[in-house]
């Protein structure tokens, strides 16, 4: 039988409050996630889109991008899924989260050669609780609408919408692929893993940091490649008291924002509430 | 004319104020923070300061500027004390000269204000029950440096 055309939607509307800066545009070697995960489904799609709110629409890290525009507010990652249906009626849609680090072609290419078209979506089972992952997800269009009544009953949690449907469920391939990303903690741990060429980082510690490190500077060989990831791994190390709410951060003496880009040999200092005068 | 620097021993206030002289002047305004012995209901017997100095020159030097450019006026200098320091002692001390009187103690209480809050500087107090603390860290955690009105705990008259 012919399938219904196969479209790509990263969602990047999330509002990131616990990773504390914009999901989509964290790097991993030099891509952002939204970048990363645009390429991989720009390869087995037939077209590829963005997911945004309408406030993000000039957004400099989405404004490059094919939008789709939420059409409901505070309904999540469904919003997103039901802009796409309304937007292509007649086309399955790969709807995709953007921060899945771990996310490669093969697995991709797994879910597409594994689809079941007569189903109204294909899904992996997520390795942790053998349930439906529902962010990296092929929905038919017979799903548009099943989302519909879904989200005219007042639910939002696609997750759960999936749980109650008939659907093809596959076992991931790889088994961490879907492992998304909330913390800062997290991030660094995915770092870890897929950077392999850490940098040297002067890093100076005033007054409480001071006291808290037991040194006034030192060198640290760290994957870390902004500032705010730098001082999570440090926070960990050293047991740093203050909350990165409370800090400004400097590199190389100037003021800088906490998701700069960290470049080999950088001077790095995290400066405490100040008390002057 | 503008200037910023610290200094890791007492002031020479006459001296400071001496570079200001302009024949130009109508008038001088100066500020002065002094070492109090007491800050919320404790005992302080001395205090320390810290500076981020690399930073601190910098950004001090962007906030006189600031000032002379939105004040018009003539001549404008701050210096700021690190290391320890005892009751009555000079903390920091700014000033202003100028044409009139009016922009002179705007351009001072400018000054003073954002020495207060942008400058990576830190306060140590020490307490006569023996403890001690950071200024804004340990003390009064949950206040934080980049906000717009004025800190409510102050151990001078600043």
């Amino acid at each position: 039988m012919i399938h219904a055309p196969l479209y790509g939607l990263v969602l990047a509307g999330g509002a990131s409050r616990r990773m504390q800066v914009d999901k989509a545009a964290i790097e991993y070697e030099g891509q952002t996630q939204l970048q990363r995960a645009f390429n991989l489904l720009s390869v087995v799609c037939s077209k590829t889109f963005v997911s945004v709110r309408a406030d993000q629409v000039n957004d400099s890290t989405r404004i490059a991008y094919s939008q789709i525009v939420d059409r409901h507010t505070d309904l999540g990652p469904l919003a997103g899924i039901a802009a796409a249906q309304a937007t292509h009626s007649n086309a399955a849609w790969l709807i995709m989260a953007c921060d899945l680090p771990f996310i490669n072609a093969q697995t991709l290419q797994y879910l597409i050669d594994h689809r079941d078209a007569e189903q109204m979506a294909t899904a992996f089972r997520s390795t942790h609780d053998n349930l439906p992952e529902p962010l990296c997800t092929i929905w038919e269009p017979s799903s548009v609408a099943v989302v519909r009544n879904w989200i005219g009953i007042g639910q939002k949690c696609p997750r759960k919408l999936l749980i109650n449907s008939s659907i093809a469920l596959l076992e991931q391939p790889q088994s961490n692929a879907l492992d998304n990303i909330n913390t800062p903690a997290e991030h660094l741990e995915a770092l870890k893993i897929l950077q392999s060429r850490p940098l040297n980082i002067n890093v100076q510690y005033f007054a409480l940091f001071r006291e808290q490190a037991g040194k006034r500077d030192e060198l640290i060989v760290s994957v870390a490649t902004s500032p705010a990831l730098l001082y999570t791994e440090l926070q960990q190390r050293y047991g740093f008291t203050l909350e990165m709410k409370q800090l400004k951060v400097a590199i190389n003496n100037e003021f800088s924002e906490w998701n700069a880009a960290l470049k080999q040999n950088d001077r790095v200092a995290f400066i405490p509430p100040v008390a002057g005068g | 004319m503008i200037s910023f620097s610290f200094s890791a021993v007492p002031l020479d206030c006459p001296a400071l104020q001496r570079e200001l002289n302009d024949p130009r002047a109508g008038g001088f305004v100066c500020f002065e923070g002094w070492v109090r012995n007491h800050n919320e209901g404790h005992d302080v017997t001395k205090l320390e300061y810290e500076a981020f100095e690399a930073l601190a020159i910098k950004e001090a030097d962007r906030i006189i500027t600031e000032a002379v450019n939105q004040f018009g006026v003539l001549r404008a200098s701050c210096v700021h004390r690190v290391g320890s320091l005892a009751i009555g002692d000079v903390a920091v001390w700014v000033g202003v000269s100028s044409v009139h009187r009016d922009e002179a103690f705007k351009a001072c209480r400018y000054i003073i204000d954002e020495v207060k809050h942008r400058l990576p500087i830190w306060k140590k107090e020490y307490y006569v029950n023996g403890d001690s603390g950071w200024v804004n860290c340990e003390r009064c955690a949950e206040v934080t440096h980049n906000h717009d009105h004025e800190h409510h705990h102050h151990n001078k008259d600043s």
